[in-house]
């Protein structure tokens, strides 16, 4: 059935089949949002863990720190959903023409409309030897988080974080807090460098090293080695040395979950599928298809604020409200559909700061410290690009960035001239020190992923001596 | 009538029973600018917008050109602003400061520790209507049971009441711009009020400092946070706030939430017997009736341009949040009362850095005063429809609320 004119869609919105694949935050609140506005058709959740969908940011934070158990951080129900649900079982393959999902038990199940949020996962250590290791950890699912956090309550003598982006100093900062030993190996000059830049990365540093994280900057981790019983001892890094170390953190970034994909027709790759502002999915010519949506961190998405630039996003925040209006637009047509322009933005917890950022650090070319300072490492920077505020990031001053927000959407001009209160002694205009970006790194949440749907311009090179 | 006398007329002692018409027709000019040079902002979006505004002051000595005050950094020399009067980074040091005793992340659950006592005192105040056949819900209960909880906390005996409510009353009473013909007496007045007020408090913090309690002011002496102590002046500053906010604005939490709920008596009765709808219900009362109408005295520090006015730089700014909890492009069907409303974020607690400091402690009190009070009345009847109200427009709420009962359930 396909739902173009209005009696159509209604027709489908009352006795259509909608499968989605994904049963995380993405697909549960697509999920809710149909039914939510009327969807009373069937509704079909295939997700690949066995679990009820849950929470992924405490897995980080409040679960390595013992706080609370990995399998308790299940998402709150907004309403019921009336769904039947495939858990456990991943998706293997998808034919467009028939409208077909395929499972990887051999089932196959047929829809109307499908949704793919099938997220991302865990770049794993690239050596597939050294990543079997007993003690060398992703972070990603409740799984692992079970997993690593039962290593560190065994306290291990040391631990090595493999990466400095948002997730290896949230795991270094627990560490810390766990008083174990850490050392975090990061290829870039600073840590959270793809992310926030040089600037901020420097006072992101000087906290690692003020909590007794020894941070060890521009090296990469060679080799992993194991005793004979496997398990691992030993990381050799790029500057020649060695350390001993009973656990290792592999924080290299993530990868779209979109084999299952390959050969579909869609634009899907590691960077995620290709879809318009309106969640609909674009095939390899770039067209848009008429009955595959996409939402949540495998979505890539236009946005008009960042030059109609593509942007891969790793939000909470943007797979709660693209799948939102993904849902709303599978049960609506013509003018009834909205677009997807939610501002990103992002938080994160580490050493006892909160860090917030809104909109696209990445797309600036300058910044400027316009409230408190950066040594006392409370302050709200924006970023501009090419005269116009593009992203404001705020240590511990959270309460400001709604303001922020504002000016990015009005596409205020860069510097800002006005007088904020708490201004520092001198105001002035700086490079926000990205890497260049032809270089790899992962630290960002926000990849800028260029115009065309295939577009694949960044391509994640893992660390090789 | 005229934009530019709106304040006036809200105000005035008149309007104060229901404010909410006059809101509607101010809510036509998002930003009023009034006959004194004062700029009023009355809509929703524009009030949240503003509150999130790094060019806006909350430290009076911003005030600039035409109102430029010269006797503030005087007053000032006495007796410093506290932080609700202060901007960053003063007013977040002394937040994190004061914060640290009282709520996360330092003292999580602090207030929530506090629920035992608080149905202690309220279920001792209901007691006291034994044999009543009408109370007075503001003198009986809502006042009494927020100045004894404040007290404890700060660790203020309760017997001292008497000794800070007259400089308490007519602080609160300073506050109400309208009510005072020359702006030098009141602010002479607010300033001998603070004074006594510190002297009182200052007895307290040095009692403290020789031998410390498990109390908030104890805490704040010693102060071991990574920021250190405040200093002897910054605490009483602070413990005259904590006092003063700790318990006004609860007075008005709890009395129109009763005045609410006895309007709409199906509510009541669904309370009486689904306590937890509570949650909900002080949220909604907090947006439909909420204890602090006014945020004045915000200044500009640098020319704005919101809704299409030009406020210029160092000019005062009243924000009324009754209204912007009213507006209708914010919150569907805003005059009706509804304990279930979703999608709730009003302004009851105002927003950004001054956020209400005791908001959780509200919360709980609301809370639990609501429950018990629909539990344990018999019958309960308004002696009068509108109750006479306070004085103050800010902190605005009734004077009194008589209520008849046929007795109390135990």
């Amino acid at each position: 059935m396909s739902a173009d004119g209005p009696e159509r869609a209604h027709a489908f919105k009352k006795g259509g089949h909608i499968v989605i694949v994904g049963a995380s935050l993405a697909g549960l609140r697509a999920a809710e949002t149909l039914r939510e506005e009327g969807f009373t058709g069937s509704l079909t959740m295939i997700g690949d863990e066995p679990d009820q969908p849950y929470d992924r940011p405490p897995l980080s934070k409040q679960v390595l720190l013992g706080m609370v158990p990995a399998e308790h951080t299940a998402l709150p129900r907004r309403r019921e959903i009336d769904a039947d649900w495939r858990l456990g079982v991943p998706a293997i393959g998808l034919d467009l023409d028939a409208h077909r999902v395929r499972l990887a038990d051999g089932q196959e199940i047929g829809f109307d409309r499908l949704l793919i949020a099938t997220g991302v996962r865990a770049r794993p250590w690239p050596n597939e030897n050294e990543r079997d290791l007993d003690g060398v950890f992703v972070l990603r699912t409740n799984g692992d988080a079970a997993r690593l956090r039962r290593r560190l309550a065994a306290r291990p003598r040391r631990v090595l974080v493999i990466g400095a982006g948002f997730m290896g100093s949230e795991v270094a900062s627990a560490c810390r807090e766990l008083g174990l030993e850490v050392t975090v190996a990061e290829r870039g000059p600073v840590p959270l460098v793809g992310a926030l830049g040089g600037v901020i990365g420097s006072v992101v540093a000087r906290m690692h090293r003020e909590h007794g994280v020894d941070l060890r900057c521009r090296v990469t981790v060679t080799a992993l080695e194991g005793d004979p019983s496997g398990r691992l001892r030993r990381a050799h890094l790029s500057d020649g040395t060695a350390i001993d170390v009973d656990a290792a953190v592999v924080c290299l970034g993530s990868i779209g979950n979109t084999e299952w994909l390959a050969g579909s027709g869609l634009a899907a790759g590691p960077r995620g599928v290709a879809c318009d502002a309106g969640c609909r999915a674009f095939d390899v010519n770039g067209i848009v298809t008429d009955d595959v949506f996409v939402a949540g961190d495998v979505a890539r998405a236009p946005n008009p604020l960042y030059e109609y630039n593509f942007l891969f996003l790793e939000h909470w925040g943007n797979a709660v409200a693209q799948a939102e209006v993904a849902g709303h637009n599978m049960i609506s047509c013509g003018s009834a559909r909205r677009p997807h322009l939610a501002i990103p933005a992002f938080w994160s917890t580490q050493f006892g700061v909160s860090i917030r950022s809104v909109g696209v650090p990445t797309f600036a070319d300058e910044m400027m410290v316009m409230q408190g300072s950066l040594e006392e490492r409370r302050f709200v920077a924006a970023y501009g690009h090419r005269g116009r505020v593009t992203a404001a990031v705020a240590f511990d001053q959270a309460k400001w960035l709604d303001f922020y927000r504002e000016l990015i959407m009005a596409a205020a001009p860069f510097p800002p001239s006005f007088v904020p209160v708490d201004r520092p002694p001198v105001m002035r205009s700086m490079s926000p020190e990205f890497p260049d970006p032809a270089l790899p790194s992962h630290g960002a949440t926000v990849t800028i992923t260029g115009h065309l749907p295939n577009d694949q311009r960044v391509v994640f090179t893992p660390a090789r001596a | 009538m005229t934009p530019d006398t709106m304040l006036k007329r809200i105000t005035d002692y008149g309007s104060r029973a229901d404010p909410y018409p006059l809101y509607a027709e101010l809510r036509k000019t998002p930003v009023a600018r009034q006959e004194d040079g004062t700029y009023v902002v009355s809509t929703y979006w524009e009030i949240h917008s503003l509150l999130h505004d790094p060019r806006i002051s909350s430290d009076r000595r911003n005030l600039a050109g035409p109102w430029a005050d010269p006797d503030i950094e005087e007053e000032d020399a006495t007796l410093p602003p506290s932080m609700i009067r202060l901007d960053p980074p003063a007013h977040d040091r002394l937040r994190r400061q004061a914060m640290r005793p009282f709520g996360p992340p330092h003292s999580p659950e602090y207030v929530d520790s506090l629920r035992p006592e608080l149905a202690g005192i309220v279920g001792g105040l209901i007691d006291g209507f034994e044999g009543k056949g009408q109370v007075d819900i503001v003198d009986d209960f809502a006042y009494p049971f927020p100045v004894t909880v404040i007290c404890r906390i700060l660790g203020v005996p309760r017997e001292d009441e008497p000794r800070f409510r007259d400089w308490v009353d007519l602080l609160v009473s300073t506050l109400d711009l309208a009510a005072w013909d020359d702006p030098a007496e009141r602010q002479r007045t607010a300033q001998r009020a603070r004074l006594e007020l510190g002297r009182f408090l200052g007895e307290l913090v040095a009692a403290r400092s020789r031998k410390p309690g498990d109390d908030m002011v104890s805490a704040l002496v010693t102060g071991h946070g990574p920021d250190g102590p405040m200093s002897q002046l910054e605490l009483i500053s602070t413990a005259v706030l904590l006092l003063i906010a700790g318990h006004e604005t609860t007075v008005n939490l709890i009395t129109n939430g009763m005045l609410t709920l006895l309007r709409h008596p199906h509510v009541l009765e669904r309370l009486r017997r689904e306590p937890e709808l509570a949650v909900g219900a002080v949220e909604e009362l907090l947006r439909f009736e909420p204890p602090v109408h006014l945020l004045p005295q915000r200044v500009t520090l640098a020319d704005i341009e919101i809704a299409g006015v030009l406020i210029p730089k160092g000019a005062p700014m009243t924000l009324v949040l009754g209204s912007g909890n009213r507006d209708p492009l914010r919150f569907d069907d805003p005059d009706r009362f509804d304990p279930e409303r979703r999608d709730n974020q009003h302004l009851g607690f105002g927003s950004g850095i001054h956020t209400c400091f005791g908001a959780p402690l509200a919360r709980l009190e609301g809370q639990i005063a609501l429950v018990e009070l629909a539990r344990r009345l018999q019958n309960p009847r308004l002696v009068a429809d509108p109750p006479p109200y306070r004085q103050n427009p800010v902190l605005r709420g009734p004077r009194h609320l008589l209520v008849e009962i046929d007795g109390i359930a135990p």
